[in-house]
């Protein structure tokens, strides 16, 4: 047991946080206000190696590990929860895959441009009739001999609009069901017949781009297809493991960035003729919130530690997700009845804190299939 | 043979509440969290600006200090320079500007050949703005202060610095190697990078003392060895904050001073 950072992961944590204040703070409101992906600051994160933090150097990635990510999600969150997850979404659904389950070839052809920033990542699973059941894929990939041809349509996809690559789930063989049945494929901006539908309004994270993407008669070359034929399932629910540490990475910077306002409002806050910060009831709430933030952050750093050791990891990840995006919602909820009135404003960050805190109890597996996941560890045996 | 950029810079505490040893009259850096001085990282940037720029550079960052100050090494390292220097020794402590350049200077002599030193203009702690100049004089080599933009030609010889003034600027043409003290003016320093971070916890960074130095640890360096003697320090009382008037006209302005002056009843 260890449960100090190591002087690397501190490192991490200031290099950041001084990013995250100087370059995403400043304009987390307005992005949010305009539904403007940050194109500037993504170009930005890649330089300074954000979008490959865990990704050995030899592939293109910033030779970091799995709590430094962790560390990069949460303190990029902190400020401005899209940006958060435009980072794990792509570091942790699209690099990730393609780097634990791609060929020597498709490694080489594909992560070092995205572990560097240079290209920007998505994963295509749902449909609109396959959420929570992903087994219920209705894309299909035909083969056609000489290459893969895809039809269907998925829906919100993270980073969809201003994705180069994508993960996409299709099924190949429905008789053989979930498992087996479903195969994964790397897809490219600009293969023929592949194209990005609809782009979702969103209640939160409003400056990350949610799409649709439709394949008609899209062409997949046969070398893209990731892992052997039928392994879609397993490579989808062993990305999703991987991702719910980032999500709750995310949900945790969310709590921590509301509480951290919160803490400076109530200080220069006066009612009655005291500041808020003296007044015992409002100090308790505060003591509940930090405390279940702490938790949570224990869970997502034992997590990120397990999978950085190569430790069978989902179902502690599971309950890492389940906690920190539970307590994201408990925090900005509060935050926001301590801000009052103008809590409730877009003057104030809180606002559009609790509007982000909400999708982390959703994506990648709602509350509900963190149980799942968690109950299933349990009576296993 | 690479072009060698060696910068001086030093880990100073972040914080306007500076404590001060009652005795020494010298600053009290122990449990005062430490940053990497503002100037100094512009005097950094512009090394790492010409790495960018040619492959052959090497930055090498010197620092003197207590041994946590390795700390703002490393953050140097990760941000790009190639080297780190740590003077540290209790014989070194408690020099002044003076004392201080001394060991610096032997330190760049003794590292070897170098073709540009670059250093913040002064550090947020003394506000001497003394060390980077005496280096200098101390190594006999020429220097241009307050350096707000630089271009060097192809060569890599022939420099043109503007040199900011109270009142204007100079444009002055100086030829490496020399010393350069830069002020935040002059551009923007990078974050670390992850990568770099990782790598900089791989470097050796070497501790050199007096001894490795060969400076005389009774006349060159050290709080005996230091001619200045701190008459006084004390915290100054922080002024009371103005009051800015904000109106469309002269006449709307004049109104609201008067309605202020009145109400305080200055007049």
């Amino acid at each position: 047991m260890n449960f100090q950072l190591t002087k690397e992961q501190e490192f991490v944590r200031k290099m950041v946080r001084a990013f995250a204040t100087q370059e995403v703070e400043p304009i987390a409101a307005e992005i949010d206000k305009e539904h403007r992906f940050p194109v500037e600051n993504v170009e930005k994160m890649a330089r300074y190696g954000l979008m490959g933090v865990p990704f050995p150097v030899d592939v293109g990635g910033s030779g970091g590990d799995y709590i430094s990510y962790a560390i990069t999600v949460e303190e990029l969150s902190r400020v401005c929860a899209s940006t958060g997850v435009i980072c794990s979404a792509h570091t942790s659904l699209c690099v990730w895959p393609i780097y634990a389950w791609g060929n020597e070839e498709q490694i080489k052809r594909y992560v070092p441009d995205l572990a560097k920033g240079k290209k920007l990542g998505a994963f295509g699973l749902t449909e609109p009739n396959a959420g929570t059941d992903a087994g219920g894929q209705q894309t299909r990939a035909e083969d056609k001999g000489d290459h893969w041809l895809l039809n269907g349509a998925k829906v919100f996809i993270t980073n969809g609009g201003y994705a180069d690559v994508f993960v996409v789930m299709a099924m190949t063989d429905k008789s053989k069901g979930t498992r087996g049945g479903i195969s994964a494929f790397i897809v490219e901006k600009g293969f023929e017949g592949f194209s990005i539908g609809k782009t979702e309004e969103k209640m939160g994270i409003c400056a990350s781009s949610t799409t649709e993407l439709i394949f008609q008669d899209c062409k997949v070359p046969k070398e893209n297809l990731l892992g052997n034929v039928g392994d879609g399932f397993k490579v989808a629910m062993s990305t999703l493991d991987g991702g719910r540490i980032g999500i709750a990475s995310q949900a945790l910077g969310i709590a921590q960035g509301a509480f951290d306002v919160t803490v400076d409002y109530m200080k220069s806050r006066k009612q009655f003729g005291k500041k808020l910060s003296q007044m015992e009831s409002l100090q308790f709430m505060m003591a509940e919130m930090k405390t279940r933030i702490d938790a949570a952050r224990l869970l997502i750093y034992r997590a990120a530690d397990m999978k950085q050791k190569k430790l069978p990891y989902g179902p502690a990840a599971a309950m890492a997700k389940l906690y920190a995006a539970e307590t994201a919602m408990y925090v900005t909820t509060k935050a926001v009845q301590l801000h009052g009135g103008y809590g409730y404003t877009k003057d104030y960050p809180v606002e559009r804190m609790m509007r982000d805190a909400k999708i982390t109890e959703i994506y990648e597996g709602t509350s509900e299939v963190q149980k799942l996941v968690i109950s299933a560890d349990i009576f296993k045996k | 043979m690479a072009f060698e950029i060696i910068v001086c810079a030093k880990q100073v505490p972040d914080t306007n509440e500076i404590k001060i040893d009652p005795v020494k009259k010298t600053l009290i850096r122990e449990g005062v969290p430490s940053i990497l001085n503002h100037d100094d990282a512009n005097a950094l940037e512009e090394a790492l600006k010409l790495k960018d720029q040619y492959d052959d550079v090497h930055v090498t960052v010197i620092t003197m200090g207590p041994p946590q100050a390795k700390d703002m090494l490393i953050e140097c390292l990760a941000m790009g320079a190639d080297e780190g220097v740590l003077l540290s020794d209790r014989a070194l402590g408690g020099s002044d500007t003076w004392a201080t350049s001394n060991a610096i200077a032997a330190a760049i002599e003794r590292r070897g050949k170098y073709d540009l030193i670059f250093a913040g203009r002064q550090a947020i702690d003394g506000d001497t703005a003394q060390v980077g100049p005496q280096i200098a004089e101390k190594l006999g080599i020429p220097q241009v202060t307050y350096v707000t933009e630089f271009k060097i030609a192809d060569d890599r010889k022939h420099i043109t610095v503007k040199r900011a003034m109270e009142d204007g600027y100079e444009l002055i043409d100086i030829q490496a190697p020399c010393m350069l003290t830069a002020i935040k003016e002059l551009n923007t320093p990078r974050y670390m990078s992850i990568q770099g971070i990782f790598d900089a916890f791989k470097k050796d960074i070497p501790t050199w003392g007096a001894k490795e130095l060969g400076v005389d640890v009774n006349r060159e360096v050290g709080l005996e060895a230091s001619p200045t003697n701190v008459f006084k320090s004390f915290t100054p009382v922080p002024k009371g904050q103005g009051v800015r008037l904000e109106g469309d006209s002269e006449k709307e302005l004049a109104e609201k001073l008067i309605v202020n002056l009145k109400s305080k009843h200055v007049i």
